[in-house]
């Protein structure tokens, strides 16, 4: 392909334009993706904690459930939350599909096992030296999945930047549940694909460095951030 | 202050056996541990010291016998018991909040937790740390302020395992400062220790417990001036220090 | 702790402002194809109606089965679409009303300048067709129950082949959208039926090329109807007539006419008053 100068340039070029559709797709999908992970991880990560501290019949069958589901294919989660959200389906009164709000939800749904599984492993890992204390200390494990929470929170950045690479990177949920509207959930993903369709390849991989470099530039800041406080506290 | 309630000692084992993947840790032991003299557990590696201790304080459930305090803990009231081990299990965060933190857990309220964590730290001379990192300390400090941790909730017992193993001869002298602090407070130290001259300075009495079962009990001085038994004559010259 | 109270109050808040910034104007969802969208057509068309009537058209493209399956669950409050026979059977099963004829474009065959089986410059696309299968000539087909399959399969009924003997060798069913099937075709010098608003702005031909067109068979009308309110409570009755209203009336069919790709007009509105 004699295109890659071309990709390059359609990259800076939508970069220089400073297009605000582009603007608006991208602040569409940072808002989209990091009201996902913020979910997601309000949840997911004392789900994760509990699993790893608490000892209840199931509790294995259960684990190994949410590894098992860090394979669900983004396409299968799209469609049940489809047909959970259609006017059809069991939460069609909210009348969200087709609305930003979907694409939140089909993200927050999609990440949820791997921020859950991640921190069950750190959470089990940490906790094979710090029972013994909590214990003695009288901390229930509400506490002390709390307390590794905290102390493991630099690990969890890294799995919570996972989650939100997954996020904005998917496409074949929010295609299903946003439908790709133009100015109302088209986002960066989407857009590529439509521009893939349309045999716009250099425009779709220019929109797909622009994403990457978006995703490279919050990874730095947290990086940066990270290094900071860990040296910190050592 | 709450109410202290009734004395939890003294604290009886009646016919304690432990067993773990097969092997016998622990057998038979009867023992009573009584308020006031300070009790070090001494035996050979492997003689099953740590997990008697682990035991007493509730961290291991016995295989088989009964272990009876005189009043048993509440459950959501600040514990009585306290332990500190050989390796210190400090958080991620300030030295303070590793003091507050345990306050919270045990249901102080939160306007006392920070006066009652500064006057703790000062115990233990770490009062100009209390803002540092606690993981950046250096090793006797992460153990005194174990050693505070345990100590700012008044316990009535406080277990001590191998809390100097680690450690260079100064830090050793003021950890041994501290437990004598403890002790002169008012509450019953049980320890487990390697070191012999440890045990001399601290103790009042010994437990000898090899291959699983208390083999003697005697006062101090007489442990180590008459040992009434070969293996703690044994053990006493060096001969017995492993299984 | 007030800090990490602090920070959950701060999550709470963004995920409110992902969520409540669904801003509440009237609008309406119309569950159209791929070829109205990626032709560029309602990009043109719906800012004119927008600003006539202040309400914002949101168009969920999908292929024409999809999309009729979209407006059957009741998820959009129109559709327009391509396809007379399972329009007709959409309206008749009671899931929409009203339906009116808009426009209509055209197929067009797309064929490699080599053109193996020889059917270049022709205008019976049956012939064509039959030509191809007798060459064993590669031949993408959407395979989506979209309206340009439906098409193709009408074509190869008219000119006496069954496709499902070519599976496997020279006819290839890609399952995708109609510019993943024009990608596919491009990169395997193969022949594909192409709706013409698609083909012109579609970027990535290759050594692609129109070799059939102008067939009376190959006019391609397209419909809309709306979700029928009885239904499907929800629907935006008003709002959806007035839309349909607007693209069957004059000034509607004045932006479908006036819409042109590199000078050539795509849609031909068609609507009867």
């Amino acid at each position: 392909m004699s295109t890659f100068g071309a990709v390059f340039g359609e990259a800076f070029r939508l970069i220089g334009a400073l297009d605000l559709a582009l603007l608006d797709i991208v602040w569409l999908s940072l808002r989209v993706s990091l009201s996902a992970v913020l979910i997601s991880t309000v949840v997911a990560l004392p789900f994760g904690a509990a699993l790893a501290v608490t000892r209840f019949p199931g509790r294995d069958a259960l684990v190994v459930t949410v590894n098992a589901l860090l394979g669900l294919p983004a396409v299968v989660v799209g469609l049940a939350i489809y047909l959970l959200l259609s006017r059809a389906g069991p939460l069609g009164t909210f009348g969200i599909l087709f609305t930003p709000a979907a694409m939140v939800v089909a993200q927050a749904v999609l990440i949820f096992p791997l921020i859950a599984a991640l921190a069950r492993q750190a959470v089990a890992d940490a906790w094979r030296e710090y029972a013994e204390q909590m214990r003695s200390l009288g901390a229930g494990p509400v506490a002390s999945s709390l307390a590794l929470l905290h102390d493991l929170r630099f690990s969890l950045v890294t799995i919570v930047l996972a989650a939100f690479g997954r996020a904005i990177a998917e496409v074949g949920a929010v295609m299903i549940v946003g439908g790709n509207i133009d100015g109302v959930t088209r986002v960066m993903t989407t857009a590529i694909a439509l521009e893939t369709s349309k045999g716009d390849l250099p425009l779709a991989l220019g929109l797909g460095i622009v994403l990457l470099g978006i995703v490279l530039l919050l990874n730095v800041g947290a990086h940066l951030l990270k290094e900071r406080a860990q040296r910190h506290h050592a | 202050m709450r109410e202290p309630g009734p004395p939890m000692l003294p604290l009886v084992l009646e016919g304690i056996g432990f067993s773990a993947g097969g092997r016998d840790i622990l057998s038979g032991i009867d023992l009573v541990l009584e308020a006031g003299p300070r009790t070090v557990i001494l035996g050979p590696n492997g003689a099953g010291k740590s997990v008697l201790m682990r035991i007493c304080h509730g961290l291991l459930a016995p295989t088989s016998g009964r272990v009876l305090w005189s009043h048993r803990e509440r459950p959501g009231e600040p514990r009585r018991q306290a332990m500190v081990f050989q390796r210190p299990v400090l958080l991620r965060r300030s030295v303070l909040g590793n003091l507050t933190f345990a306050l919270a857990v045990v249901g102080v309220p939160h306007y006392e937790r920070e006066a009652r964590a500064v006057a703790a730290l000062g115990r233990v001379g770490l009062a100009a740390h209390a803002r540092r990192p606690a993981r950046v300390l250096s090793g006797g400090e992460q153990q005194r302020l174990a050693l505070a941790r345990a100590w700012m909730l008044e316990p009535e017992v406080l277990f001590l395992d191998e809390p100097t193993a680690n450690l260079d001869p100064g830090a050793v002298r003021e950890i041994e400062a501290i437990v004598q602090s403890i002790h002169a407070s008012g509450t019953k130290v049980v320890m487990v220790t390697h070191n012999l001259g440890q045990a001399r300075r601290l103790g009042d009495e010994v437990v000898f417990l090899d291959r699983g079962r208390i083999v003697e009990r005697s006062a101090i001085d007489r442990f180590f001036r008459t040992p009434a038994t070969a293996q703690a004559d044994a053990f006493l010259k060096g001969e017995l220090p492993w299984h | 702790m007030a800090l990490n109270r602090r920070r959950v109050a701060a999550a709470f808040l963004a995920t409110a402002l992902a969520l409540g910034a669904q801003a509440q104007e009237k609008s309406i969802v119309v569950a159209s194809t791929t070829s109205t969208e990626q032709s560029g057509l309602f990009g043109h068309i719906l800012p004119a109606f927008a600003k006539s009537t202040g309400i914002a058209v949101r168009v969920v493209a999908l292929g024409t089965g999809q999309a009729l399956d979209v407006g059957r669950r009741g998820d959009a409050d129109v559709v327009f679409v391509h396809d007379r026979a399972a329009e007709d059977r959409f309206v008749a099963e009671g899931y929409g009303v009203d339906r009116r004829d808009v426009m209509y474009n055209d197929f067009v065959l797309i064929g490699p300048k080599s053109d193996p089986a020889k059917v270049a410059g022709g205008r019976d696309v049956a012939a064509a067709l039959k030509a191809i299968a007798a060459a064993r000539a590669p031949f993408v087909s959407r395979g989506d129950k979209s309206g340009t399959h439906a098409a193709e399969l009408r074509y190869f009924k008219d000119a006496g082949v069954d496709p499902g003997e070519g599976k496997g060798s020279w006819y290839r069913e890609t399952g995708s959208g109609m510019g993943p099937a024009l990608n596919t075709a491009s990169s395997m010098n193969a022949y594909v039926l192409a709706d013409r608003g698609t083909w012109l702005a579609f970027r990535n031909r290759g050594e692609l090329r129109i070799v059939v067109e102008g067939d009376t068979r190959m006019f391609n009308p397209y419909g809309v109807i709306l979700v029928n309110p009885a239904k499907h409570p929800h629907v935006k009755q008003a709002e959806g007539r007035a839309f349909m209203d607007w693209i069957v009336a004059a000034e509607g069919q004045a932006a479908i006419a006036g819409y042109k790709v590199g000078g050539e007009q795509l849609f031909f509105p068609d609507a009867k008053r």
